[in-house]
């Protein structure tokens, strides 16, 4: 008894996923639909924000050094002191001479006229850990002995920090909206469910068969309908992710963006579904069955 | 086992006063016959006594159970010490005269074992043997009650609660609902028996508890129908 327990709950599940066919197939439609807006919300977002994180590690910062210190040597012993300061990720020592070679191979011949190196001054080029942070540590590389000046982007790091936090809250109301709406339409087909067995539900509660007992068959249909809208969303977003990706890296776009391939994200894709559908089933058929309870 | 103290009932949504200070005691193994006019509130105290309803003052003890201060979690405790039949029987349309009264044992738990030989049981008790296979739709009204006093019995109660169950019956059958009741108060089941079937109660001479407007209007062992006068 015990044993055929959990396959008698199971038929029963899809015994009345197969009677109410039609709203079962709608709900677990509308689940996959959701979960792959979400998804495919979610992966814009990933790959945006790739794609900035590589756009902030080329945004450099640069310490120059008072030309008190024109001595190679003396601009060198610098390194250990900038390194210290919080937020630095690398330090890149660039002399006065490095930068003159750059700037002469960069610039036109009249740009170039009466300059020569001791117009430039020795200089770290600095990465940072986290550009939300750059406007302090600019002052923090400024307090160190030998550095005469800091040059940064401070807008382009604001562009960056401003597109990612956008992308971020878009996705999430996105989500929970998905969410309000899966678990809105789940909990309306297991309704069905119940109220095609309400006489059956009567009898249970009449007989004295606990809330739990007579919860547990539209809990498992939630869960049923939740895995099949889970795992099939997974499958179409794979499908759409490859489709959409492979064109563009065909495209212009493929010059610049490098995407994050599914492979990569598949296994948190795939946990995401499945447990955004599990749950969502089986809240929605606790939450269908609610009001027959409560007596 | 049934003790009220003075139970009040009164519907919030129509702000009908259907119990007007109820005292009634019905010992184990007692047979109970509750009569009176249409809307007295004989169905309000069968629906107190399975905790459909609840009482608005009052205190109502129902095998052991306290009633007023029970936590919704536990009604079906009590429940599973009461059988309730209903006069439209309520049966599962789509299952077998045999799983309409298994079900009941299912979803308390029990093993298939228990309730194979539980059910076969109860349904020869009945009168019902050879019916197993049956639907409801292929039975007459008797046979359709029995199964359900069947479905009552089969968790073994200590109290039956039956409103009005003879109500779609001609009077033969309703005669031999009646004994069959008696049968099984014989067997040690207390039984509470809301009718209109006035020659029945004449003739079986139980307790007969009268209910007018909500109160308790006369109580007689061996009683009879309406003993009390209704203007
Ligand atoms: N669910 C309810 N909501 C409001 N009033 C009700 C409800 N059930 C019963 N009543 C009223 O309570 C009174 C007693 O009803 P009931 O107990 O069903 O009487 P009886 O079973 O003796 O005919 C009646 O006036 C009835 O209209
Ligand atoms: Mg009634």
């Amino acid at each position: 008894m015990r044993l055929s327990r959990g396959g008698y709950l199971i038929r029963e599940g899809f015994r009345s996923i197969g009677t109410h066919g039609f709203m079962s197939f709608a709900s677990v439609t509308i689940i996959m639909a959701c979960l792959i807006i979400m998804g495919s919300v979610s992966l814009l977002s990933v790959n945006i924000d790739r794609l900035i994180g590589d756009l902030e590690d080329q945004n450099e910062v640069v310490a120059f050094i008072d030309d008190k210190y024109a001595d190679e040597e003396q601009a060198r012993s610098f390194q250990s002191a900038i390194e210290a300061v919080p937020n630095v990720s690398s330090v890149q020592f660039v002399s006065r001479t490095e930068a003159f070679e750059n700037f002469m191979e960069n610039y036109t011949d009249w740009m170039r006229e009466g300059l020569d190196e001791t117009t430039l001054r020795h200089r770290y080029v600095i990465h940072l850990t986290d550009i939300a942070l750059m406007a302090q540590t600019k002052e923090d590389l400024k307090a160190v002995e030998g550095v005469a000046d800091v040059r940064v982007h401070l807008e382009y790091a604001d562009a960056c920090i401003t597109i990612r936090n956008v992308v971020s809250a878009i996705s999430l109301v996105l989500i929970v909206m998905l969410v309000f709406v899966s678990f809105f339409i789940m909990s309306n087909t297991i309704k069905l469910a119940t109220f095609g067995r309400r006489e059956e539900i009567a009898i249970m509660k009449m007989v004295g068969a606990t809330n739990g007992f007579i919860r547990l068959p539209f809990v498992v249909e939630g869960l049923i309908l939740g895995s099949m809208g889970g795992s099939l969303a997974f499958l179409a977003e794979w499908v759409f992710y490859e489709m959409v990706t492979g064109r563009l890296v065909g495209s212009i776009a493929g010059e610049f963006f490098t995407f994050v391939p599914f492979k990569e994200v598949a296994p948190v894709v795939f946990i995401l579904y499945m447990g955004t559908g599990i749950l969502v089933g089986a809240f929605g058929g606790v939450n269908a069955i609610r009001n027959y309870l409560k007596v | 086992m049934v003790r009220m103290n003075d139970v009040t009932m009164v519907y919030e949504s129509s702000g009908t006063v259907a119990l007007d200070g109820v005292d009634l005691t019905i010992n184990e193994g007692e047979f109970v016959f509750l009569v009176g006019p249409s809307g007295s509130g004989k169905t309000t105290i069968m629906k107190l006594i399975t905790g459909e309803v609840h009482a608005t003052s009052g205190s109502i003890i129902v095998n052991d159970f306290d009633m007023v201060k029970i936590k919704r979690r536990k009604l079906p405790k009590v429940r599973r010490t009461l059988g309730v039949i209903f006069q439209d029987y309520r049966l599962i349309e789509n299952m077998t005269v045999y799983d309409n009264v298994a079900f009941a044992m299912r979803v308390v738990g029990a093993s298939s074992r228990d309730i194979g030989k539980r059910v076969r049981y109860v349904l020869e008790l009945v009168g019902l043997e050879g019916r197993e296979k049956r639907y409801p739709k292929e039975l007459s009204g008797g046979e359709q009650q029995r199964v359900a006093i069947a479905r009552a019995l089969v968790n073994s109660p200590r109290m039956i609660v039956a409103d009005e169950p003879t109500g779609n019956l001609d009077p033969v059958r309703s005669l031999e609902l009646m004994l069959l009741f008696e049968k099984i108060n014989q067997m040690g089941t207390t039984i509470l028996v809301v009718t209109h079937e006035k020659e029945l109660v004449n003739a079986l001479s139980k307790r007969v508890v009268t209910i007018d407007s909500g109160r308790v209007a006369d109580d007689q062992d061996g009683g009879l129908y309406f003993n009390y006068e209704v203007e």
